[in-house]
């Protein structure tokens, strides 16, 4: 089971840009690094980030072996109307990560 | 032999040690390393033969970082955001990891604000890029050299 | 002449002083601020991956005794101050023991089931769940007298030259504080973010395995993880930080 973050603001007025920022728990090896015995140790990294507010995409995220492990990555968004933000995480290895928050809008 | 003499020298070469072990540590990132012409075609690949104007970007980043495992980056672009006039995408470029490639966000209007924050890794001391790509087909740049020293007293990596 | 140096020098080792109340800061302040801003932010210290994993491991039953840490404690907000005043006498040990070693022992005679590994993800999380709970609380060290030769030997063993370097700790982290070691400031050796997501493992780790880089800097042989000379030397970080804020889980390069 991965460990995901995702924090969203409690609640925010229709209009209001918010930030939403995630966090998930990944060692993103580099696949250029050798390990014990001077082979080197395969690439394992989160390729590509989505999230989807309601259905509709409102933010993709290419990674590379340049993010750091434990991927941090925040972003922004418009408030539209209340519903669910959904997050998924794809990468190597068949990486697939999915959480959903709920975002309430006064 | 003089003792505080040879104490000083033993120091001394116990800090060509010190230097040494940075070296290790660093090495398990590659031993490729993306050339300045990587980077400059890494750019070229995005932006084609369009102008790549300087402004309207904000990359934050520390110059001067203890560890290039984990570097907080923050890229901030001047747009309305509107379905006219916004920001498509963001990219984010190094000079001297192994690959010239660090991100690439795809946004929108829904967006509201073109700001994007995360953790990157650097090899080494080096020059990020970023480039911002507007809905109008017009590129803007901003880039940040930043020094990477290294934490004292690493373990070895051998376990 | 000679020899004069050479005891100036010998004294210059042995005057290695404690730091003033006054001076005394948390390995925090020597960060650049973008590290400082990492540790502030619950969604930005990965750290808090690890807390996450420990708020589950607290609520699961374990071992023949199918208990929880949950069963015994209650909420882990129960354990407020806990992690600010370990190292600890465990009668049922009959020695100080630390945090992970006091969970380990929870595991062993509660729950009856088999200890954790040193370092390990399972150990890692409960102790940062443990530990956060203590945060801003001043670090309290107990004043059970049976700690007393164990500290003892702690201070002992900080202020012995070690390793094929032949360096105390304190002649790097007292005599030579703040100053710089290759590109890094050189800390003060304050025990007060543990566990700590250190960017150079980036990994979690607790102060065993900090001590253990300090050991193979100085080119001396760590000691085993649990080994009790680490504990001694816990105890005795731990009473020179006494009345130092806590801010488990920290960042540190």
């Amino acid at each position: 089971m991965t460990n995901a973050l995702i924090r969203l603001p409690r609640s925010v007025k229709k209009g209001e840009v918010f930030e939403v920022k995630t966090l998930i728990q990944h060692p993103m090896e580099t696949g250029f690094r050798a390990g014990t015995n001077g082979t080197t140790i395969p690439r394992d990294i989160i390729e590509e980030m989505i999230c989807t507010y309601n259905g509709v995409e409102i933010f993709r995220m290419k990674l590379s072996s340049a993010i750091a492990a434990n991927p941090y990555v925040s972003f922004h968004t418009v408030a539209t109307e209340s519903g669910t933000l959904y997050f998924r995480w794809t990468g190597d290895n068949g990486f697939k990560v999915e959480e959903t928050a709920r975002i309430t809008v006064a | 032999m003089d003792q505080a003499l040879t104490r000083r020298r033993f120091l001394a070469r116990s800090g060509a040690g010190a230097a040494g072990a940075a070296l290790v540590s660093l090495m398990p990132f590659a031993p490729a390393e993306a050339a300045p012409d990587d980077l400059a075609r890494a750019i070229k690949e995005v932006v084609g033969s369009a102008r790549l104007n300087t402004g309207k970007v904000t990359l934050d980043i520390a110059p001067l970082v203890e560890n290039g495992n984990t570097v907080p980056m923050k890229v901030m672009v001047e747009s309305p955001m509107t379905a006219k006039d916004h920001v498509k995408a963001i990219h984010v470029f190094n000079e001297k990891n192994p690959q010239p490639y660090v991100l690439n966000a795809t946004l929108g209007p829904r967006a509201g604000r073109a700001a994007i924050a995360t953790h990157i890794k650097l090899r080494e001391s080096q020059k990020i890029v970023a480039v911002a790509e507007f809905s109008d087909g017009t590129f803007w740049t901003a880039g940040a050299d930043v020094i990477v020293t290294i934490a004292a007293c690493v373990e070895d990596l051998l376990q | 002449m000679k020899r004069l140096l050479g005891a100036l020098l010998l004294l210059a080792a042995q005057a290695s002083a404690e730091i003033p109340e006054a001076e005394r800061r948390s390995g925090y302040h020597d960060m650049s601020p973008s590290v400082q801003a990492m540790q502030d932010d619950d969604m930005a210290n990965p750290a808090m991956l690890w807390v996450l994993d420990g708020e589950k491991f607290w609520n699961q039953r374990q071992g023949a005794a199918n208990e929880s840490c949950a069963d015994c404690h209650g909420e882990a907000a129960r354990m407020a101050g806990v992690a600010a005043r370990y190292p600890a006498f465990a009668t049922d040990a009959n020695a100080p023991v630390n945090l992970d070693q006091r969970i380990n022992l929870c595991r062993t005679e509660q729950q009856k089931a088999p200890a954790f590994e040193y370092e390990s993800r399972e150990l890692l999380s409960l102790n940062a769940l443990v530990s956060m709970q203590s945060r801003e609380q001043q670090i309290a060290p107990p004043s059970d007298p049976r700690l007393l030769p164990f500290t003892q030997a702690g201070a002992e063993a900080f202020n012995r030259r070690q390793g094929q370097l032949n360096l105390s700790c304190a002649q790097c982290h007292e005599d030579n504080r703040g100053r710089k070691l290759a590109g890094a400031t050189i800390p003060q050796a304050h025990p007060t973010g543990y566990p700590i997501y250190r960017l150079e493992w980036q990994s979690l780790g607790s102060l065993q395995r900090r001590l253990r880089n300090c050991l193979i800097g100085m080119r001396a042989e760590p000691y085993a993880y649990g080994a009790p000379e680490y504990v001694a030397l816990e105890l005795y970080l731990m009473k020179r930080a006494a009345g130092m804020p806590f801010e488990a889980p920290g960042v540190r390069p």
